[in-house]
């Protein structure tokens, strides 16, 4: 399209290179005219000559008439061009009376060239050498227009004129000999669209008996056939080969890898069930057998829950109505979800955080983190509590974290607990630098006030009383504390 | 406009313009009006050699982005698809070709593969009936990319997967292709190096396509003196560690493609009078980076922690600069000080954007997060620790970081421990697939195939013998004034860039054991010359060596072989080439199972 007046004024209202205007700064400069007056003419200047070394620049940074600005310009004009056309179908008058449209197609290019080739490709055009009317072996022609010609062509010259991109019968190559032979050279050409063409041909031609015995001796062969299988999806041919060759895990995978592409939950659960028994490592065994299981289980809390929620009777669904289905989320995720919405079920329940951590045998740190960050985002601090608490033989409470008091206190402070109860848990932080970091960075000032007491650190205590608000009560405390006459200060 | 090109010791326009002719020449087949239908992905490489005013010049009066259903309405005669050889394009091509034959004037169709022909797609256009509507099928070979003076990509997203995991040979295949054009227009290459399989398979494609064509002689005088082919897989520690240079660290953070960077429009809002803050750009805003633009060239490849220092300098040259015009009294003067406004303007432009993209960078470098993550990755990378469950990665997991995150720093701590104990391993692989689910189980299996993570076998740890060796890890770096290579990751020298490094200066003879240790083969071949076109190299003169990096390779390796570019007594100098610009993150994404 033609770039008018109109849209030179937007390049340089919007590209970085702007026209040179005087902001504020260069005001005493402005008031020379002469200058004022060179600076005017040097815009026709720049237009003219740095049209190519200014590379010109939308706001969006598209270089203006660079291909990917271009094809937002005019395909933005195809709306427009559709409608036209609807109208002009309409009525064929109206054509003409249209605005000329913005990109600048004549009339006369309808009529120039050539109509439409009924039977373009005559014999003789694909014959000819010319790489512009090539044809790939078997494409596009009737086999028997093959026939007269190229009958002599060796495996070699086959498969150099298929690199070249250049006609050429596959099918007289009957016997096996001759087949391997030409798979053999373009194997020995690198080309791997030439391989595969071979393949392909091999795969027609061949039983599949003979075609994988042949290709196990080739191992270059054999990758770019399971490439192709793959990226065809022949999964049926796929898996025989894999069994064929004995590559049981590869069978495994490639079986497993399958169940990405089934969108229905059921039939996913369905096809992840035929996979529980091929021969993965014993380790993938398991990890597959879970999958297995968590989809199970997802699928029934999610028939169940989505029902509790219609029905608009369960507090918690009403007061945190659920932002997706639990559909094919990781374990974490649903343990999370466990946690958030069924936290007191009984063990017996397929949706209880418990059963999940068993059937799963999700270790305690991460049963831990999970839970905590469930219940401390309800701000159920009374779980979060029982979640630390322990009780010895004797009978007495002890407060123990498997991940450490510092990370409660951090996703505690995510979830925005308020300054008693993130104290609380700043306090069971057993390393003293720690908590002293942990209370100043979440204002936990009687922590930090008492800390330092312990330490009888009395220079850090008179720092930090600058720290809190005047006439406080923490400033009180700490005035208290550094009026006492029975601390011995260590400064 | 693409003078930067000619920047560098090779003129890499002579390359542009030998892509930019054949693409003339295509469109000239097809008479008349057109409409080019693209693949999207094509757009990025192609805007590097044209501009749609070439395009514009033979008859392109339409574009449209490929996708499915009807072809949006164009008066015109022709509709050429270009494409990249993939089956799944192809059935997007057959539904616009059906749809488009049931109504309207009849056109011509025509397909342009890049960077090849492929029979499998055609295969496939003809079981979907439209095969025969196509009446020109060609390709275009645009293998190598020039991106900038002394740098040329492919652009070939799955080369690494291809090559490493399905061992398809058909990347590698372009690859010498793209070398055989390149010594078409520079001249023969008399010395190739390889390390790796790839390497080796590349040179052998070179070897014999090169045997073919011997009824020509090449009679160009060499430009290049070496060629260095590089496997990835030799060295796949670098790409996973976090680029410290500016450039690498935008290419982490925002993702450079095809030379540009989106970045969040905040700080580039225009500042005018009276524009309030209610209409900001909602727009990223798009900016290209390369060596056109003097002060990128300037800084791209610094230490991130050296950049500020230059923007500092360089406001203070260009306000003086400004402040000139208070000398000029003359109407000479002030004529010569105006004369100068373009070029300053554009350098204060250039040095606010450049100040805004630093403090958007420094924002993330200054997080905590961003300093704990490089203490882990420079422990492993300096062999502390690497045999035990690192605490920091169970952190990113707990917390759900991004999980290319997560498998980034995994592999790096299986790639610096040669592996990791089977207990470790099994222990991240479960909490990975807890976490983030077990279809992942596939991504790892591709990690496992590419060596990225991996078993220990044998017991035995190499690392260390490598580290110590190639001297990777460097105790004292300078990052303001850097004496080594190292600076680019703030400690870590880039192995890859280190053999490039000893193989020029005193030679692989020198670590022929830790060559044995690292995957694949070493070789030298020679592409004996006519007497009359051998160089006679000038004392002092510095050798030209094109490196090629088979599988990717990120842009602090481009920083320092542009260092030892540089360095005075260095003897050689570096063009680069590589099938894909790539960082870890894009790389990892590359291995991850997707559905179909």
């Amino acid at each position: 399209m033609n770039r008018t007046k109109g849209d030179e004024e937007e390049y340089w209202n919007s590209s970085k290179f702007k026209a040179f205007t005087f902001d504020d700064e260069d005001d005493e400069l402005s008031q020379l005219k002469e200058s004022k007056r060179a600076v005017n003419s040097l815009r026709d200047f720049v237009d003219d000559d740095d049209d190519d070394d200014l590379e010109r620049v939308s706001w969006s940074g598209e270089p203006v008439g660079s291909i990917s600005w271009s094809i937002k310009e005019t395909a933005g004009n195809s709306g427009s061009n559709h409608e036209r056309e609807q109208l002009k179908s309409r009525n064929s008058f109206s054509y003409a009376q249209l605005p000329k449209p913005a990109s600048t197609y004549s009339l006369s290019s309808f009529f120039r060239g050539r109509t439409r080739p009924g039977s373009f490709q005559s014999l003789s055009d694909a014959l000819s050498d010319t790489p512009a009317k090539s044809y790939a072996p078997e494409l596009g022609r009737p086999k028997g227009e093959y026939r007269d010609y190229s009958n002599d062509w060796s495996p070699s010259d086959t498969v150099r004129r298929l690199r070249k991109g250049k006609v050429c019968s596959l099918e007289r190559f009957r016997s096996l000999q001759d087949k391997l032979q030409l798979l053999e050279e373009a194997v020995s050409m690198h080309d791997g669209n030439v391989i595969t063409a071979v393949l392909i041909f091999l795969k027609k031609t061949l039983s599949k008996e003979i075609l994988f015995r042949e290709l196990e001796v080739r191992q270059v062969a054999l990758r770019h056939l399971i490439h192709f299988l793959k990226e065809i999806g022949d999964q049926k041919l796929l898996l025989d080969l894999f069994r064929f060759l004995d590559r049981t895990e590869e069978l495994a995978l490639s079986h497993y890898r399958e169940h990405l592409n089934i969108q229905d939950p059921d039939k996913r659960k369905e096809f992840l069930k035929t996979c529980i028994g091929l021969p993965f490592s014993a380790e993938d065994s398991a990890h597959i057998q879970d999958h297995y299981t968590l989809l199970e289980r997802q699928i029934i809390i999610e028939a169940n829950d989505r029902h509790l929620e219609s029905a608009g009777q369960t507090e918690i669904f009403r007061k945190h109505p659920r932002k997706a289905s639990i559909l094919n989320m990781p374990l974490v995720t649903t343990l999370f979800y466990s946690c958030f919405y069924h936290y007191t079920e009984a063990e017996g329940t397929f949706s209880s955080p418990v059963n999940l951590k068993k059937t799963f045998k999700i270790p305690d740190k991460q049963y831990v983190l999970t839970a905590l960050a469930a219940r401390a985002k309800l701000r159920a601090w009374h779980d979060v509590d029982a979640l630390f608490t322990t009780k010895n033989w004797l009978g007495y409470t002890k407060k123990r974290a498997p991940i450490g008091f510092h990370r409660v206190v951090e996703i505690l402070h995510k979830n925005s607990a308020p300054v008693q109860i993130l104290q609380e848990y700043v306090n069971l932080v057993e390393d003293v630098d720690t908590k002293l970091n942990l209370a100043t960075k979440f204002k936990c000032h009687d922590v930090v006030i008492d800390t330092y007491r312990d330490l009888k650190d009395r220079q850090q205590l008179l720092a930090y009383r600058s720290k809190v608000d005047k006439g406080s009560a923490e400033e009180e405390k700490i005035d208290a504390i550094l009026n006492s006459s029975q601390i011995r200060w260590k400064n | 406009m693409a003078a930067h090109l000619s920047y560098g010791r090779v003129n890499l326009n002579v390359l542009r313009e030998a892509v930019r002719r054949e693409l003339r020449e295509f469109l000239d087949k097809c008479a008349g009006s057109k409409a080019i239908v693209w693949d999207e992905y094509l757009t990025g490489p192609f805007g590097l050699i044209a501009q749609y005013s070439l395009l514009k010049e033979h008859e392109v009066e339409k574009m449209f982005t490929l996708k499915g259903s009807r072809l949006p309405a164009a008066d015109v005669k022709n509709i050429i698809f270009f494409v990249r050889p993939r089956l799944e394009l192809m059935d997007i091509i057959a539904e616009n070709v059906l749809s488009e034959d049931r109504r309207g004037p009849a056109r011509d169709f025509h397909i342009l593969f890049v960077p090849r022909r492929s029979l499998l797609c055609e295969q496939r256009l003809k079981d979907l009936g439209v095969l025969g509507s196509f009446i020109h099928r060609e390709e275009y070979s645009l293998d190598l990319i020039p991106f900038d003076g002394d740098l040329l990509s492919m652009e070939s997203e799955g080369a690494f997967k291809e090559c490493y995991l399905e061992s398809d040979q058909t990347s590698l295949y372009h690859a010498a292709k793209g070398l055989m054009t390149l010594q078409a227009l520079y001249g023969t290459i008399p010395q190739i190096f390889g390390k790796g399989e790839c390497a080796r398979q590349v040179a052998n494609m070179m070897i014999r396509m090169k045997r073919e064509f011997t009824g020509s002689q090449n009679s160009i005088f060499p430009v290049f003196d070496n060629l260095l082919l590089l496997d990835r897989n030799v060295d796949l520690l670098t790409p996973l560690a976090t680029q410290l240079t500016y450039e690498g660290l935008i290419d982490e953070i925002y993702g450079i493609q095809n030379s540009y960077v989106k970045l969040p429009p905040e700080k580039f809002a225009p500042k005018k009078q009276g524009d309030g803050a209610k209409d900001l750009p909602t727009e990223a805003k798009k900016l290209q980076l390369n060596s056109a633009e003097e002060l990128y060239a300037e800084i791209r490849d610094k230490n991130f922690n050296a950049v500020g220092s230059v923007l500092s300098k360089k406001a203070k040259v260009i306000s003086a600069a400004f402040e000139e015009r208070h000398n000029a009294k003359t109407v000479g003067e002030i004529k010569q000080f105006v004369s100068q406004l373009p070029h300053m303007q554009a350098a204060r432009g250039s040095l606010a954007n450049h100040t805004s993209i630093a403090e958007l960078i420094k924002d993330v470098t200054t997080s905590e997060d961003f300093f704990d993550k490089l203490t882990v990755e420079q422990e492993f990378m300096s062999g502390i620790d690497t045999d035990k469950v690192n605490s920091y990665i169970e952190d990113c997991i707990a917390q759900k970081h991004p999980l290319i995150k997560v498998l980034r720093l995994v592999c790096l701590q299986s790639v610096c421990n040669s592996g990791l104990r089977q207990k470790v391993l099994d222990y991240y692989k479960r909490e990975i697939l807890q976490t983030y689910g077990y279809e992942h189980i596939l991504t790892l299996h591709n990690l496992e195939k590419a060596g990225l993570l991996k078993p220990q076998t044998g017991g035995r740890n190499n690392y260390p013998t490598i580290r110590k060796t190639l001297r990777l890890w460097m105790d004292d770096v300078n990052e303001q004034n850097p004496t080594d290579i190292s600076y680019v990751y703030s400690g870590y020298a880039p192995l890859s860039v280190r053999l490039a490094q000893l193989l020029s200066r005193p030679g692989w003879r020198s670590i022929e054991e830790v060559l044995r240790i690292l995957p694949g083969p070493h070789f030298e071949e020679r592409q004996p010359l006519p007497t009359g076109l051998q160089k006679k190299r000038q004392p002092g003169e510095n050798r030209v060596t094109l490196i090629f990096f088979l599988g990717g390779v990120t842009f602090a390796e481009i920083a320092a072989l542009r260092f030892l570019s540089q360095l005075e007594d260095g003897g050689t100098e570096y063009v680069i080439a590589t099938t894909k610009l790539m960082n870890g993150a894009s790389w990892i994404e590359s291995l991850m199972e997707k559905p179909f």
